[in-house]
C-alpha cells in the first residue's frame, strides 16, 4: 500500500462526500492509501491573482506545511499532497509555485505563521488523483477493472482548473487527453467534443446564475450532440453547475434533456467492482442509476 | 465629429493608474498588441459591456472609467485568455487587479447577506467561498 | 509597616501613569484613578467583560488579553474595549439544523476565512479559534463546539479578523446546536424530572424550608460530597 497525504477541501466533507468516498474506495483497490492530513484549512478558491496579496496565500501554505510536519514526525514519507477537487488542486499549486519563486514572500508568510511547528520549505508537491493514476499507468488501472463499462459513452469535462494555466495544468489546455485515457482504462468509450474546457460559470452560480444556466445548457448540448450519455468531472463546483443547475436549465430551455453528471471516481468505483455503496449516488442531482442499470453496469 | 471617435488626454493621473494596475497585476500591460484573441475566447464576453481587449486598451491609456464597467465582475477567472494570449500576458490578472482596486476601497460587489433560502440549502461551500473571495474585499 | 513597592509606568489611553508592580491591567487602571464601570465584571477571568488590547514596550505586536488577568509590565500601553458592537443574528434553535447550511444563512462571513490565524493570536483563552471556524466551514459542528468550549466571548477575535467574522457568536451557535441536536441524550435527566414531578423530593424540601438558619448552615457544611 502506498500511503499518500490527502487534502479533501471543505466541500468534499459535505455536498461532495460522494467524490471523497468513491475516491478513497477506488484508491484502496489500487493499493493507494489516502491519508487525510490533520488540521487542514480551507484553500480559499479561487487563487489570489494579484502580485501583492500575501494573506490569501497563508491558507494554502499552512496546508502544504502540514505535509512537511507529518514527514518530520515520521508519520509519512511521501512529499506529495493528493487532491481530488480541481479547484483545490489549482489554488494550492499556484500558491506553491508562487512561494517557490518568491523566497521573500514565503519568509513573510512563515513569519506570520509563527505559532506553527516549523517553517514551510517548499518541498510539498501538489498532485491530482488523475496524475497519480497516469504515473502509475492507466494499464495498471485497467488490470484491476472487474466490470468494464462497456458501451457507456462518456464526455470528459475538464473545466478550467485542471488544465489552465499551462504551468499548473495536468495536461495541455487545448487538447487534453488524460481523462479520455482514464475513460478507456475503465472500459468506457470517450466522446470527442468541443466544450470539454468551456467554463461552467464558476462562482457566478451565487449571484448571477443566468450565466451558469446558459453555459450549462451549451455544454450539455455539445456533449449530447457528440453522443455522450454521461459527463464526468472532478470539481464539486462544476458538478453543481452542470448537474444541480439542470433544474434551472430545464425551466429555461424547453428542449433540454437531463444528463447524468458524475465524478470520475464514481465511474472508477463501479468499474473496479466496488458497487454503488461507495458511490453516494443519492448526492447526484440527476440520478445516474437508471442509465447505468440500463447498460447492465449496476448489480 | 464622429461620436465613436474620442479624444483621450493623457495626464499624470492616467500614467499613475496604468502603473497601479501594472503593479498589482504584475503584467506588462503596454505589451498588449490588441489582437483580440482574449475577447474571442472569453466564454463570458457576451455578458460584458466592454471586451477584455478593450479593457487592456483603456488601461493602457490610463482610463479609470474601466473601474465602473461590468467586465471585470463578469470575469470568472477561467484563464482561457491566459493560455491563448500570443504575448503571454495574463489578462485574468489584469481583471483581478481592477476588481481589487475597487474591493480594497471596501466596496463589496456582492452582499454576503443576500442568500435566499434556496441558495442556503443548495449551494455547495465551494461556491460561496469562491464568490466571496472574488467579489468581496 | 511600610512595604516598599516598585512602581512601573503604564500608558492608559495614551497617557503615562505610575502603578505598582504586580498589578493587573484592571488594578492599574483603578489605581490611576479611573472608575471602571463598563469593561469589568467578575474580575476572575470568566465573564469576558474586560477585553483589552495592549502592547509591551519594545514589541510591535498588539496583543489581546483580559484586564483582570494580565499583569502589567513596565512601559505597557493599554486600551480597554468595554463593548464589542458585533452583529448577533436572531434565531430559533429548534428550527435550525446542525450542519454548515445554518452557518451559510446566519454567519456567511465564516466562508470568508483566509486561515490567517489572527483570531487565535488575539485570544486570551488559548483557544484554537481558526481551527473551529474551519471546522464550521466543513460542517463539523461537534468539533467546533469542542474547540470553542473555553470561549468567554470577550470579542477580541472579531475585532482583529480581516474577514469580519464574529467567531464567538458563531461558536456559541455551534455549541447550542451540538447540545440540542448532536449530543447524546441523557436518560437520567428524564428520570429525575419524573421523580421531581411525582414529589419524591418534596418532604426534604419542606423540612429544610422550616429549619432555622444556624441548623441549615450546619447541615450545609456537613453535607456529604460524593466523588465517583
Amino acid at each position: 500500500m502506498t500511503k499518500i497525504p490527502y487534502y479533501p477541501g471543505c466541500t468534499l466533507k459535505t455536498t461532495a462526500k460522494n467524490l471523497e468516498d468513491s475516491a478513497i474506495a477506488s484508491a484502496k483497490a489500487l493499493d493507494i492509501d489516502m491519508v487525510e492530513i490533520p488540521d487542514w484549512v480551507c484553500c480559499g478558491v479561487v487563487a489570489s491573482l494579484t502580485s501583492d496579496d500575501l494573506m490569501r496565500h497563508i491558507g494554502p501554505v499552512r496546508t502544504m506545511l502540514r505535509v512537511e510536519q507529518m514527514r518530520k514526525r515520521g508519520e509519512i514519507e511521501d512529499s506529495r499532497l493528493l487532491t481530488l477537487c480541481s479547484m483545490c488542486f489549482n489554488t494550492l499549486q499556484r500558491s506553491n509555485f508562487r512561494m517557490r519563486e518568491n523566497a521573500e514572500d514565503l519568509e513573510s508568510i512563515n513569519n506570520i505563521m509563527y505559532l506553527e511547528e516549523g517553517k514551510y520549505e517548499g518541498t510539498t508537491e501538489v498532485v491530482h488523483l488523475l496524475q497519480i493514476l497516469d504515473e502509475m499507468g492507466f494499464d495498471k488501472v485497467a488490470e484491476k477493472v472487474a466490470m468494464p463499462l462497456k458501451g457507456l459513452k462518456v464526455a470528459s469535462y475538464y473545466g478550467c482548473m485542471l488544465t489552465r494555466p499551462k504551468d499548473i495544468g495536468i495536461d495541455t489546455p487545448e487538447n487534453p487527453t488524460i481523462m479520455e485515457r482514464f475513460t478507456e482504462a475503465i472500459g468506457a468509450q470517450p466522446v470527442d467534443w468541443q466544450a470539454h474546457s468551456l467554463c461552467c460559470g464558476s462562482y457566478h452560480t451565487v449571484s448571477n446564475k443566468e450565466i451558469v444556466v446558459k453555459l450549462g445548457y451549451e455544454i450539455i448540448k455539445n456533449a449530447r450532440t457528440h453522443g455522450a450519455e454521461v459527463i464526468i468531472t472532478s470539481c464539486p463546483l462544476c458538478a453543481f453547475n452542470l448537474d444541480d443547475r439542470q433544474k434551472e436549465i430545464a425551466e429555461k430551455f424547453i428542449d433540454f434533456e437531463p444528463m447524468p453528471v458524475l465524478y470520475f471516481t464514481q465511474l472508477m468505483a463501479i468499474a473496479l467492482g466496488l458497487g454503488e455503496e461507495v458511490c453516494g449516488f443519492d448526492q447526484n442531482f440527476t440520478d445516474p442509476r437508471p442509465q447505468l442499470r440500463q447498460k447492465g453496469l449496476l448489480k | 465629429m464622429d461620436d465613436r471617435i474620442k479624444k483621450v488626454k493623457l495626464t499624470d493621473r492616467s500614467v499613475e493608474f496604468l502603473r497601479q494596475v501594472e503593479e498589482i497585476s504584475g503584467e506588462a500591460i503596454t505589451a498588449c498588441e490588441q489582437c483580440g484573441t482574449c475577447s474571442g475566447g472569453c466564454p463570458f464576453v457576451e455578458e460584458m459591456d466592454i471586451t477584455p481587449s478593450q479593457i487592456m486598451r483603456k488601461v493602457m491609456l490610463g482610463q479609470e472609467e474601466v473601474l465602473h464597467t461590468r467586465t471585470m465582475w463578469i470575469c470568472a477567472s477561467c484563464f482561457t485568455c491566459t493560455v491563448r494570449c500570443p504575448r503571454k500576458l495574463d489578462v485574468s490578472k489584469v481583471a483581478e487587479a481592477l476588481r481589487q482596486i475597487r474591493l480594497r476601497e471596501a466596496l463589496d460587489h456582492i452582499d454576503v447577506n443576500d442568500l435566499t433560502e434556496d441558495d442556503v440549502d443548495r449551494l455547495p461551500t465551494i461556491a460561496l467561498v469562491s464568490a466571496y473571495r472574488k467579489l468581496t474585499g | 509597616m511600610e512595604i516598599e513597592r516598585k512602581m512601573l509606568t503604564v500608558y492608559i489611553m495614551g497617557e503615562a501613569y505610575e502603578v505598582p508592580e504586580g498589578s493587573t491591567i484592571l488594578m492599574a487602571t483603578e489605581y490611576a484613578g479611573f472608575q471602571v464601570k463598563r469593561g469589568v465584571g467578575c474580575r476572575e477571568g470568566f465573564c469576558g467583560a474586560c477585553a483589552t488590547v495592549y502592547r509591551e514596550k519594545g514589541d510591535y505586536k498588539l496583543k489581546g488579553g483580559l484586564a483582570c488577568q494580565t499583569v502589567v509590565t513596565d512601559g505597557m500601553a493599554i486600551a480597554q474595549i468595554p463593548s464589542v458592537p458585533a452583529e448577533k443574528p436572531i434565531y430559533n434553535i429548534a428550527e435550525l439544523e446542525a450542519n454548515e447550511n445554518t452557518f451559510k444563512e446566519l454567519f456567511p462571513t465564516v466562508f470568508r476565512c483566509v486561515a490567517c490565524n489572527t483570531c487565535t493570536k488575539a485570544c486570551p483563552q488559548d483557544i484554537k479559534v481558526m481551527d473551529y471556524v474551519q471546522a464550521l466551514k466543513r460542517g463539523d459542528i461537534a468539533r467546533a463546539a469542542d474547540l470553542s468550549f473555553d470561549c468567554i466571548r470577550c470579542g477580541l477575535c472579531a475585532l482583529r479578523c480581516p474577514a469580519e467574522i464574529v467567531q464567538y457568536n458563531a461558536a456559541i451557535l455551534a455549541r447550542r446546536l451540538y447540545a440540542r441536536h448532536l449530543a447524546p441524550k441523557s436518560p437520567e435527566v428524564d428520570i429525575r424530572i419524573e421523580e421531581i414531578e411525582e414529589g419524591k423530593y418534596q418532604p426534604e424540601i419542606e423540612e429544610m424550608k422550616a429549619m432555622p438558619k444556624d441548623k441549615l448552615s450546619e447541615k450545609y457544611y456537613k453535607r456529604e460530597i460524593k466523588i465517583d
